[in-house]
């Protein structure tokens, strides 16, 4: 085995993106490949911003460094645009194009980007996959799988070092049965996403 | 549970907190402590976790686990099962090390009899702390032998290995910890578990009553066990020398996480460098130190926070004569403040090695991002008492809060948070402003902090008669770091019933003379309230009683309870903004087309609004959720 895939997940507190990093973590551990993953717990259930690194294979150390990742997963486009030094340009960004609006911007003193801003200069540092993960969870039955249909825009790339079934049957596993269907649906929808999008591995 | 699997060789993915629980078990632990506190929480959670799950079943988990009311109390009912000779664990954050520190370092003049493991979980750029004081000192201050793992696996083999240690030492063992540790994922590979020990038995020996005399007896003793310890140190499997690449006289000395990023990044920048990776680092292994530096000609000593390798090995060089350059703090090529990583070992290696740092420097986004901080929740019962004090408080009265979800009173619109120093201070440093201002001052805690140290300083202020407000949030949990319970609360970690201590009845206990007790949801009363006490000369104390939000609204999960949002009536709104600008409910949004709303998802139907609202423009609407 001779592979490095570095991915860093980000989003709001209650997204789900400790339980999506953790699900990948499980995934490769399932495939039997090494994985060293890091998180910040702290304040996550309060809408603070969050951050989870997922690094997979020959990897020594659970934290990515700047220009190195291969992935950002993000939940929110402004959040995916704040941990933009971890990308380069072979870096593909998938993010969720719904933003969560920082209660800090209704107090006053800041504004939220522009979106196509946000977007034209994630563009200009990496390869940029917008997707409405909002809609398509909604579309599976629960707005709350948004950080699986992440997933699955995730498994849909040509980065993860096992198979995208492995990484669906390791989610499956771990909801109650009666969730199991719309959190398929789900997956399926975000790897239909980034499929859409054009891209082949 | 998969974390209780006896399935020897089978790897699972745990979390580093996860993975020192699992040890625990592999040791057969007997009795596990704590106070919770981030990053440390997890350890602790998971030993509850099970425990529950047994009490659910009917079943004996085999051990016995305690959120104690703090840190010295978790650490003196550890330290009691150990001189019975069961095994024992006590976790807690570091600043938790201050508070149990007293027990501590007598305790290691005392010695321990069953396995002793103390967990210090640090925070090396006070990720969810108030500071970041490294706890290595701890070790070298009281002579504790201390283990560091770099990884959740070896986390789990020195919590096993570390019981044996401590009883061949008999002498409880410092398991120092950094928050990327606690808190990073890895695949673990799982061991036996064994079977507790039950129940143990207290020997007499009148050595143990540390007086004056036994004390002088003791500290000797201490002394040469710390001998013993070095002798342990020299053979321990977690002191080892990695070499990467070709043949070398460039040593490395790390320890904890530090020892990730260097593997990394020397592999990456395709050094040869040979690696002392040191894991028992209290005491280190003088000899394998020492033979280490003779094979160098250049050392860098890469450790997060203060340079307490780097120092030892420039007394052992000195020692030995070597004229070996060691470089780390003290060439200013790492920092002793905040954490590590890879990039940060990149840049000094790079400098001191003079080869490329193949990493692109860091990048700030162009665009200004607004920020995201952490906030009390849509429901919390906290913004209502603030709201309330607000209200009730003249200009310029002193907010000195304490630690817990409420401390996030000090952003914008609230800011009711003005000094805060450590678990308990706020009513202590509430009584010394009394006597130094004539400005009104009321003061916050929540109940767990109030049983954890908030009781002393309430007795300071009622013996002298210090004119303070200070104010329980009693939210029926200690939330901040995940709704554990606390002496306050009618079940205990292990879920099992436990007597309920009323805050009032406390504090009525105290001799103190104006208790007032509120629902915080009842805007008007709570101002009424909060009016009173500020008027009374004197201390005042107001229990501000509500659940947590996060718990009722598991409650009404659970009793598939309908939850109640509420909306804006846009008619009557008159865009006065309190809702936002005093309030600061996050719940509430401006509309791109202008207008403000209420966002339904994140609604949690407290209702309190609906009572700040001048225009009364705000209404519930029975929600589906």
């Amino acid at each position: 085995m001779n592979c490095k895939t570095s991915i860093v997940l980000t989003g709001v507190g209650g997204q789900g993106v400790i339980t999506a990093a953790t699900a990948l973590g499980k995934a490769a551990v399932r495939g039997k490949i090494n994985v060293y993953a890091s998180e910040i717990h702290g304040m996550a259930q309060r809408s603070g911003a969050v951050i989870c690194t997922v690094r997979i294979g020959d990897v020594l150390c659970p934290l990515i460094a700047t220009g190195t990742a291969d992935v950002i997963l993000s939940t929110e486009p402004v959040e995916a645009l704040r941990n933009i030094t971890y990308a380069s340009k072979k870096t593909k960004i998938i993010t969720d194009i719904n933003p969560v609006i920082p209660f800090t911007i209704a107090i006053g003193g800041v504004e939220y980007p522009n979106l196509d801003d946000v977007f034209k200069e994630m563009r200009s540092y990496a390869e940029l996959f917008l997707i409405d993960a909002s809609k398509i969870a909604k579309k599976s039955g629960d707005v709350i799988t948004k950080n699986i249909v992440m997933l699955g825009a995730l498994a849909a790339t040509d980065v993860l070092p096992f198979k995208s079934e492995i990484l669906l049957e390791t989610i499956l596993d771990n909801v109650p049965s009666k969730y199991k269907d719309i959190n398929k649906k789900a997956f399926e929808g975000g790897m239909e996403a980034i499929k859409n999008l054009g891209f082949s591995p | 549970m998969e974390i209780t699997e006896d399935k020897v060789g089978k790897q699972i993915l745990l979390l580093g907190n996860e993975a020192i629980t699992r040890g625990a078990l592999e040791a057969g632990i007997d009795v596990a402590t704590t106070y919770p506190g981030t990053p440390s929480t997890e350890i602790a959670d998971t030993f509850s976790k099970i425990a529950k799950q047994a009490t659910k079943q009917n079943k004996d988990p085999g051990f016995y686990f305690e959120y104690s009311t703090n840190e010295k109390v978790a650490l003196e009912v550890s330290a009691a099962a150990s001189f019975c000779g069961l095994r024992a664990l006590t976790c807690m954050k570091h600043v938790g090390l201050n508070v149990a520190s007293d027990v501590l370092m007598t305790y290691l003049y005392v010695g321990c009899k069953g396995g002793h493991i103390i967990v210090s979980a640090d925070d090396p750029y006070c990720h969810s702390s108030q500071n970041e004081q490294d706890n290595r000192y701890f070790a070298l201050f009281g002579n504790a032998p201390m283990l560091e793992p770099t990884t959740p696996q070896e986390a789990k083999e020195m919590t096993r290995r570390g019981f044996d240690v401590s009883e061949e030492l008999q002498l409880p063992i410092l398991l120092r910890t950094t928050t990327r540790l606690n808190h990073a994922r890895g695949t673990i590979t799982l061991r036996k578990l064994q079977k507790p020990r039950g129940k143990g038995h207290f020997e007499k020996d009148p050595l143990l009553a540390l007086v004056p005399v036994s004390a002088r007896v003791k500290h000797p003793a201490l002394l040469k066990k710390m001998e013993q310890a070095k002798k342990i140190s020299e053979k321990s499997p977690f002191n080892t020398i990695l070499s990467i690449g070709k043949p070398t006289d460039i040593g490395i000395v790390a320890s904890g996480v530090s020892v990730n990023y260097v593997k990394e990044v020397a592999g990456t920048l395709k050094l040869d460098v040979k690696i002392l990776k040191l894991g028992m680092t209290h005491p280190i292994p003088r000899k394998m130190c020492e033979q280490f530096i003779k094979s160098c000609n250049t050392i860098v000593v890469v450790e997060e926070l203060e340079p307490i390798l780097e120092q030892q090995f420039k007394t052992l060089a000195y020692d030995i004569n070597s004229d070996v350059k060691i470089y780390g703090k003290s060439t200013d090529h790492f920092s002793r403040l905040y954490e590590y990583s890879p990039d940060i070992v990149a840049d000094a290696f790079s400098k001191i090695f003079k080869v490329k740092n193949p990493f692109q420097k860091p990048v700030q986004p162009k665009l200004k991002l607004p920020s995201r901080p952490p906030s009390l929740c849509p429901g919390c019962p906290h913004r209502a008492t603030y709201y309330a004090v607000k209200k009730a408080a003249p200009k310029g009265t002193i907010y000195p809060t304490d630690i817990g979800c409420y401390t996030l009173g000090k952003a914008p619109p609230l800011e009711i948070a003005d000094l805060l120093l450590c678990m308990g201070s706020n009513a202590g440093i509430a009584c010394g402003l009394s006597i130094s201002t004539e400005q009104k001052i009321v003061s916050f805690m929540g109940d767990s902090t109030f049983f954890h140290s908030g009781i002393p300083p309430i007795v300071d202020a009622v013996h002298h008669n210090h004119d303070v407000v200070i104010t329980v949030l009693d939210n029926r949990t200690t939330a901040m770091t995940g709704l554990q319970p606390h002496p306050g609360t009618e079940y205990d970690g292990m879920g099992r019933p436990a007597k309920l201590i009323n805050v009032e009845d406390v504090i009525k206990g105290l001799g103190v003379e104006h208790i007032e007790i509120v629902d915080p949801n009842k805007i008007k009363e709570t101002t009424a309230a909060f009016k009173r006490a500020l008027d009374f000369r004197g201390p005042a104390v107001v229990v501000s009683k509500s659940p947590c939000i996060l718990l009722e609204s598991q409650r009404k999960r659970k009793s598939r309870e309908k939850k109640s949002v509420y909306c804006i009536d846009q008619e009557k709104c008159n865009q006065c903004k309190v809702c936002i600008v005093r309030f600061g409910c996050p719940a509430f949004y401006y509309a791109e087309e202008g207008g403000i709303y209420i966002d339904e998802l994140q609604c949690n139907g407290c209702g309190n609004c609906v009572q700040i609202c001048p225009f009364d423009a705000i209404f519930k609407k029975e929600g589906n959720k």
